[in-house]
This record gives structure tokens, sequence and C-alpha cells, in this order.
């Protein structure tokens, strides 16, 4: 199988591998890289589960190669925290019960950490429609939006 | 109250089954049968093992005379007919029923192997549908199962000719289609033997570990005590995750025999062919009432596809149908039939609100038909037949589960006219006329639910201060994602006088918990909360007995503050927990040595919550496409212990509702092949299809007189009633055009073809809506 060498920085920190090409950057993450809150919950790209950041970018990472991704600059699941002080989106998502079981929840967090700087300061139905890529089967969504909405106000305070 | 789970689930630290990994694990791939029918004549491996970094390939012969997979509930049968084996030996029966599980080094090159193993099929001829199954002719998928029934169950109650007698009587038939739970998180289970203990762990388990566990113990031929199961987090379950599947034997068997771990995830494709399916039924209903709409009588028929094997669910979907069809109504004559049929398609179990979702929206459908039939507003039928308060405990007749239906406790109009109030009924109905005055199909539709939670027979709990001072709840239930840990966790820390925080809660653990039923039914609050407060409770008054002896003061002036123990009104007298539990060891005479408490809670019976679902709709006549504008639940589950969890566990489960009734189907075409297998073809609704305005309102007017905490149960309510609302909305939105709503879900091609066939509403039943061969 062909093998290809790639330097890929996760979460600040730059690892140089040797994948084979047909590897997913979504197993590459988890099994390489040993960062399993990135999750697979359908690998055909519909559930957004295992949505990461890409030099900025939100992306499916099971629709990706580990080797489109040499050079570039990751963001997962682990690197969202400031160490134990949690991300604005991941307070607010524990505060307005935004998750039940957890499996689909960092897709939901790594979607909305795009989305919302871009649109720092979006209506509900500009959250529905954000997240309208992601599923969830415990919560209803209800809770997520709230929770959107909740940790846009927090991140716009805290840039003021 | 934010849960304790939350913290590690949101940085990504939680451990979910596809994420263990263990040194020398060979990953696992499932060859499963391309055929709905078939008889296996040859699986040549030679192909798949010849390739680089495959390591085994197993099937059924490599596991010799093993028993099939039993039946967990819903025994009644003596025979048990039609259980699945873990592989299948020389016939399988439906697309996905899994022939060989290859073990490579990684999971791509366990499928690159997949592709080649070489099996001989013999394709025979095929029962697509549970309807075709009873034909005359048709093929028998196990000797067993002559006519592919494994069961007719009955119930009567009441006078059988009260229908006959009735001076209005009404005719229907309905069906719900096929479709199942799908948590986000596929099955997965990694197992491991170590050969000098000869221990088997297993990581990955869910639902029902305890009785998971006998039933590999007995499988295997393995001690129970050489058996241990670890769940880890549980992403979603639903009813389907943590029933006994094929895998769940075959991995543990792999591991025992090549010594290494073994680790299988399932693909979503998988997930879709293997994981059980559920709810499909076909009712012929009949109703009798008098004409200002009280319900006389009522008669059901039915048909239940259960697929190609009996699992471990056995006949409980039907059975628990018919046990709950006369749902909040007083009908004093109430018979049904239930067969039980088999057809080449993946076996079926429950799924959240098993049997109520279905018996749910037959039933309320029909009394829209009766209010239609006489012309009455469908909320005033029901007000006319609810049964009353004081009428409770009220036995239904009938029964499910080895108890007779028997309601607890219930105000069912009281929760019926919060719906209406919180949904402004009046309002909503003036907004609807003044809707299709301007040529918009505005619709409104009632669903009245009695569900049925805490199931037992039993939950264990055992509390403990440890030798740091440190508090411990070990429960015998299970996550499914609930917030179990956190409500768990409340209840103990009310009793023992400590914060919520100072309490880790364990479950899911085999070799900590040893005894647990788990976590299904809606038994978590009614069932194991009340073992925790329990057991809470013995722990507490082993603290004090203890601190007193060491304080040399009276029991009854000790209070419990800060993980200490204090004479009350004297804070320089106290002792920590820690000293108390090094002091139990052994103790004061007569007492049983450390601070450890443990309490088996007995639920012998059921609890059933209700409520009232109401959805306002608006169909596009052009596109079919059914908008949810408003939607509201009311519901009473006795006591809410965490508001939060419980209002997210009715909008959690409305979800799902509004997937069966509107998207969500497992479809097969003739031939038997399963053309729903992924996120594409079977849609799950998205925040976009979630109504903007959602009222979930919790009932406490009920406290159920069956556990000492009052509460019932939450977890199926806010989906059971939602194919019933979402149809009567529909039908009402609709009515115009003389459409007659009998089947789920209420897809855009099937709205649009509902009004292109249009006509009087009780015109004959739809072509795709088959007859239930011997009914009238």
């Amino acid at each position: 199988m062909k093998q290809r060498a790639i330097r890929v920085t996760v979460n600040g920190r730059t690892h140089e591998r040797t994948v084979e090409v047909r590897r997913t950057l979504a197993d590459f993450l988890r099994d390489d890289l040993d960062l399993t809150g990135t999750h697979l919950g359908c690998e055909h790209g519909v559930c957004g589960a295992c949505t990461i950041v890409v030099n900025g970018e939100a992306v499916r990472s099971c629709l990706m190669f580990a080797a489109q991704v040499d050079g570039a600059e990751l963001l997962t699941v682990e690197g969202l925290a400031d160490g134990e002080r949690l991300h604005p989106i991941q307070e607010a998502f524990w505060e307005h019960h935004g998750l039940q079981c957890g499996f689909c929840t960092p897709g939901f967090l790594m979607t909305l950490y795009c989305f919302l700087r871009e649109q720092p300061d979006p209506t509900e139905s500009e959250i529905r429609e954000a997240i309208s890529g992601n599923l969830c089967r415990c919560t209803g969504y209800q809770n997520i939006v709230t929770a959107a909405r909740a940790a846009a106000g927090s991140l716009r305070a805290g840039a003021s | 109250m934010r849960r304790k789970e939350d913290p590690r689930l949101l940085t990504g630290r939680g451990k979910y089954a596809a994420d263990v990994r263990l040194p020398g694990m060979r990953h696992a791939a499932v060859l499963r049968s391309p055929y709905p029918h078939a008889r296996l004549r040859a699986i040549r491996r030679d192909g798949a093992l010849a390739m680089p970094g495959v390591f085994a390939v197993v099937t059924a012969a490599d596991l010799g005379d093993v028993a099939r997979i039993p039946l967990r509930m819903g025994q009644r049968s003596p025979a048990n007919p039609a259980l699945q084996p873990p592989l299948a030996r020389d016939r399988v029966r439906y697309v996905g029923e899994p022939i060989a599980v290859v073990l490579a080094d990684s999971r791509y090159l366990a499928e690159d192997a997949l592709e080649r193993l070489d099996v001989e099929y013999e394709a025979l001829p095929i029962v697509p549908d549970a309807l075709r199954a009873l034909e005359p002719g048709a093929a028998v998928l196990h000797d067993e199962a002559p006519g592919n029934i494994v069961d007719r169950l009955v119930t009567t109650t009441g006078d059988a000719a009260a229908l006959a007698a009735a001076p209005v009587r009404l005719a229907e038939r309905f069906t719900v289609q096929r479709h199942t739970g799908v948590p986000m998180e596929t099955r997965g289970l990694t197992a491991a033997y170590d050969a000098a203990t000869r221990v088997i762990t297993l990581w990955g388990v869910a639902k029902v570990p305890h009785f998971n566990r006998r039933v590999l113990a007995d499988l295997l031929g393995h001690p129970e005590h050489l058996i241990h199961f670890i769940e880890l987090e549980v992403g979603g379950g639903f009813g389907v995750r943590g029933e006994f599947y094929p895998e769940d034997f075959v991995v543990p068997w792999a591991a025992r025999r090549f010594g290494h771990p073994v680790q299988w995830v399932e693909d979503r494709r998988e997930h879709l062919m293997a994981t059980n399916h559920s709810r499909q039924q076909f009712h012929e209903v009949e109703i009798g009432v008098e004409r200002d709409g009280r319900i006389l009588a009522l008669r059901d028929r039915f048909v239940v596809d259960l697929g190609a094997y009996i699992r471990t669910h056995g006949v409980v979907v039907p059975e628990l149908t018919a046990a709950l069809m006369p749902g909040p109504y007083r009908i004093a004559s109430y018979s049904s039939e239930a067969l039980c049929v088999l057809s080449n398609k993946t076996p079926t179990g429950t799924y959240r609100g098993p049997g109520r979702y279905e018996c749910t929206f037959v039933r309320e459908r029909l009394v829209d038909l009766v209010a239609r039939e006489l012309g009455l507003d469908p909320a005033d039928v029901r007000r006319r037949n609810f049964i009353p308060p004081e009428a409770m405990p009220y036995d239904v007749g009938g029964g499910s589960l080895g108890q007779k239906t028997v309601y607890d406790v219930g105000d069912y109009r009281s929760a019926f006219e919060s719906a209406l109030d919180a949904l402004g009924y009046e309002a909503a109905r003036a907004e609807q006329t003044a809707a299709r005055a301007h040529g918009r199909h505005v619709g409104i539709g009632i669903g009245c639910v009695v569900e049925k939670a805490g199931l037992g027979p039993w939950e264990y709990a055992r509390a403990e201060v440890d030798a740091t001072g440190h508090v411990v709840l070990y429960s015998g239930v299970a996550s499914v994602g609930q917030g179990i840990e956190t409500t768990l966790a409340q209840v103990a820390a009310a009793e023992l006088g400590v914060s919520v925080d100072d309490i880790t809660v364990v479950h899911g653990d085999s070799a900590s918990v040893p005894y647990g039923v788990g976590g299904f039914a809606s038994r978590g609050a009614s069932v194991a909360l009340p073992a925790a407060l329990y057991a809470a409770r013995k722990l507490r008054d082993k603290i004090v007995r203890v601190a007193a002896m060491l304080l040399e003061a009276a029991p009854e002036d000790l209070v419990i503050d800060g993980r200490r123990v204090a004479v009350r009104g004297m804070p320089d007298r106290s002792v920590a927990f820690r000293d108390v539990a090094r002091a139990a060891i052994p103790g004061p005479p007569g007492m049983d040595p450390g601070l450890t408490a443990s309490h088996f809670f007995e639920a012998p019976k059921m609890t059933y919550p209700y409520g009232t679902h109401l959805a306002m709709v608006e169909v596009d006549a052009e596109t079919g496409q059914v908008k949810i504008l408003k939607y509201v639940i009311t519901y009473d589950v006795g006591k809410a212990i965490n508001p939060m969890i419980v209002d997210g566990q009715l909008v959690g489960a409305l979800a799902q509702g509004i997937g069966g009734a509107l998207y969500e189907e497992l479809v097969y075409d003739d031939a038997g092949q399963l053309l729903t297998t992924s996120f594409m073809d079977y849609l799950l609704p998205t925040a976009m299809e979630m109504p903007v305005t959602t009222v979930a309102r919790i009932l406490e007017e009920t406290p159920t007189p069956l556990n000492p905490l009052g509460a019932k149960g939450v977890g199926e309510g806010g989906s059971s009633g939602a194919g019933a609302a979402i149809a009567n909305a529909v039908a009402d939105a609709l009515a115009p055009f003389g459409v007659m709503v009998r089947s789920l879900p209420l897809s855009p091609d099937r709205v649009l073809a509902l009004i292109r066939m249009g006509g009087p509403e009780m015109a004959p039943h739809t072509p795709n809506a088959r007859s239930v061969p011997g009914n009238p």
C-alpha cells in the first residue's frame, strides 16, 4: 500500500508521520495520534460527528485522507479548552444541557467554533442552518440552539 | 443542576466503545449475507487467509456446537422458536446476517479480506414481509414456526357482544412502518483474554450488562466470575443498543480462542442492517361508540413483522401494543389479537416507547375518525372518554411483561387540558380557519398517551465511604447517555447531607457492581433512584452510628455537613468521614463492618406516566412537505428529580417521534434487499426539521405511590404520542381534500399520493396497506 510522509500541527503540536494514502484523516487522528475525541457516526459525511477544524475551516474528517493535511493546522475537540478552563461554547453546552450521550457533541462544538467566528451574532434560524449538517439523536436540538446563542453572547462579551 | 457527566464528554475525554486501544489488538470485520434467504453451500477462506495482515477467519463451523441466543424478556412460547445463532451455519434468512468474521491487523485489512471470502449461496424463495408470510404457499423460514407464525397473543376483556350492539361502528386499517432507534454511536465491542487468570474482559457493553454477562458465560461455557464487563460511555441506546447480538458472542469467543484482544466496531451500513429494527405493524381495528362519542368497544387485530429471527425481546413489542392500546380511555369491551410473524428481514426488538408509539397512533387516529363521523370536536370526544382520577388504580384488563395492566395513578383530563391551554387550542382553531380562508392547509392533531415505565423486577445500589472520606455510589443501572450519574448523585447526596460533587457514581462495571438489571424501560428514576435512596439512607445510619461512638454522643444529636459529622450546635465536636470510615472497620459490636450499605429496591408493579401531544402543522399541497408550526407535550412524571434532564428527555424523544412520523423508514424492495443503508436514505431529523416552538410542560400532579420518590420515569413519553398527533394534524390539514391517513411516515411522496387519491374520508384503504389475512 502506498505511503506518504506528512507533517501536521494538531492542537498546537506538530507531528511527523508516514501514513497509508488511503487512511482517512479521522482514523489518523484517532488511531495514530490517539485523539479519540473525534467520533465517527456514519463514515459517509452526513452525521457531522467527526467535524474538526482544518486551517480555520470546519471539515468532516471521515471524508478527507490524512495525506491531504500535510502542512495543515488542525484543531480537534481536545484542543478547544484552555487547560482545565472550558471554551465558552463548551461552557454553554454544559450550562444549557446541550448534550446527552455526548457522542455527536465534539462535531457540534467544532462546527459552532467556526460558525461563530464567521457570524458572531447569529439569529436562531441561522444557528439551525449552521448545525443542520450535524445529527444528534438525543437532544432534539433545542438545547443545542440555546447553547449556541448563549455561547455567541459570551464570545462577544469576551471579545469586547 | 449541571450534569456530572458533561466535562469529560465536552472535552473529548469520554471513552466510547471504539476508543479502546490494547497492545496486540486484532480488528474484526463481519461478512454479512447479501441474500435475504439462501442456503450456504460452502465458505472458502483461503484467499482471505493468504492476505498479509489477516490473522484468522471464523465461521459457524469453528464455533462448534454453540447454543442460539436466548430471550431476555417476552418469554411465552415453550419452544422459543426461531432464535438466532451467533453465525449462520447452513442458511441465511436476512440481508446482513453474519456469516463469518475476519480478524486482521487493522480494520482496513479486515475489510479487504471480506472481499476475498468466497461463499457459495443457493438462493431460496423469500418471504418479503409478514403479510405475504401468511399467504398459502409462502416459504417457511423456520421449521419450528409453521406458517411463519411464532405466536398469537389474545387479550379479551368485557362483553364481547358490545361491539356488534354499538349504535355507531367504524372499522379501519392502519400501518406503522419499520424504523428504529439509530443511536449516533454504532455498536462496538473490545474483548481481551488473560490466559493466566482466564479472565475475559469486555469493553463497550451496555444496557443490561449483568444479564448479558450471564448469557455469555452460558454460551461460552466460561465461569461467570471470570468474565468482566465494562460499560464505558454509551452513545445513545433507545432500546436497540446493549441487547445480546451475534457479535456479542463472536468477539469474546475469538479473544479467548486466539489469545489476542479483538475489537469490532460496527459501521453505519452494518448498523442499519444488523442492529434491531422495530415498529412494523399492520392493524385492522374496529370501534363501537355511542352517538355522543363515548367508546363502548374496541377490537384490534394486528400482524407484527418480527423479521427473520426472534431476538432477545421475544414478542414483547406486540404484547405491549395490545396491553396499552386502550390508553387513557375507559373502554368496557376490548379485544386484541396479535399475530407474531417472521419474514426475510432484519430481526426486531424494542425502540423507545415500544408498542406505545404504534398503539397510540392507531387509537388516536381512530378517535379522530369517531369525532369526524359524529361531527364533534376531537377534543370533546376525548373529554367524554378519559378514565377519571378517582377510578385509580385502574385495571385495564390484559397485561404485559408478566404483569396485569393496572394504571397506578393519573389525571388524564388535567394533562389534556393543560396541553390545550399551552397551545391555546381555541385560538389555534381560529388561526386554522383563517389560514384555510387564505388557501393554507393548517391542521391540529391530538395524541393522548399512557406510557409505561419503571419496569422491575428490582435494582441494586451500594453506597460507601472510602478510607479517604470519599463517597461512592454504585448502581446496577446502565447509562444510555441520559444523565443517570447526575440523578443518582442527587438522590444520594440529599440523603447523606453531602454535595452532588462529593459523590462518585460507578455503574456498568461487573467487578465493582456485582448485581444489576440495567438501563431500559424508563426505569432509572423509578427503580434505580429508590435503590440509591435506600442504600444512602442505610449508609447514613452507619455513619452516624460510628460517629456517635467516636464523639460519645447520641446518634440523634448528630448532623452531617461537608463530609464531617458534628454534634448539633457544637461544630468543634466533629469527626471527618475519613476517620469515621476507618473506625467503621470493624466498627461497633453488632454492626456490619465498613461504611458500606447496599439495597435491592423491588418494583413488582410498573408505573404509567401519561400526557398529551398536540401538533399544529402546515402542509404544502404542492410539495407534500409537512411543517410543524407548534408542538406541545404535557407529561406527568410524578416527580421530576432533575427538571432539566426531564425536559431534555421529552424534547429528545420528540425528535425521534417526529422522525417516525415524517421521515424514517427502513425500506425493503420486493427482492428482500434493504434500500436504506446510509444516512442519505434513512433520514434522521436535523435542527431544521424540529419545530421552533416546542413547549414541554412537565407535570407533577400525580406522584406514583409505588416508590418513595413519587417518580414514574420519563424516557419514552416524548416519543410515543408524536406519530398520532402529527398524523391527526396532517389529516386535519388535508381534510378539504378528503384524504385518509392510514400509515406512517408522512413523507412528501406519501402526502402527495394521499392528496392525489383524495376522496371521501372512509374510502377503501390504500393499495399498499394490505389486508390482514383471515380478517373480514
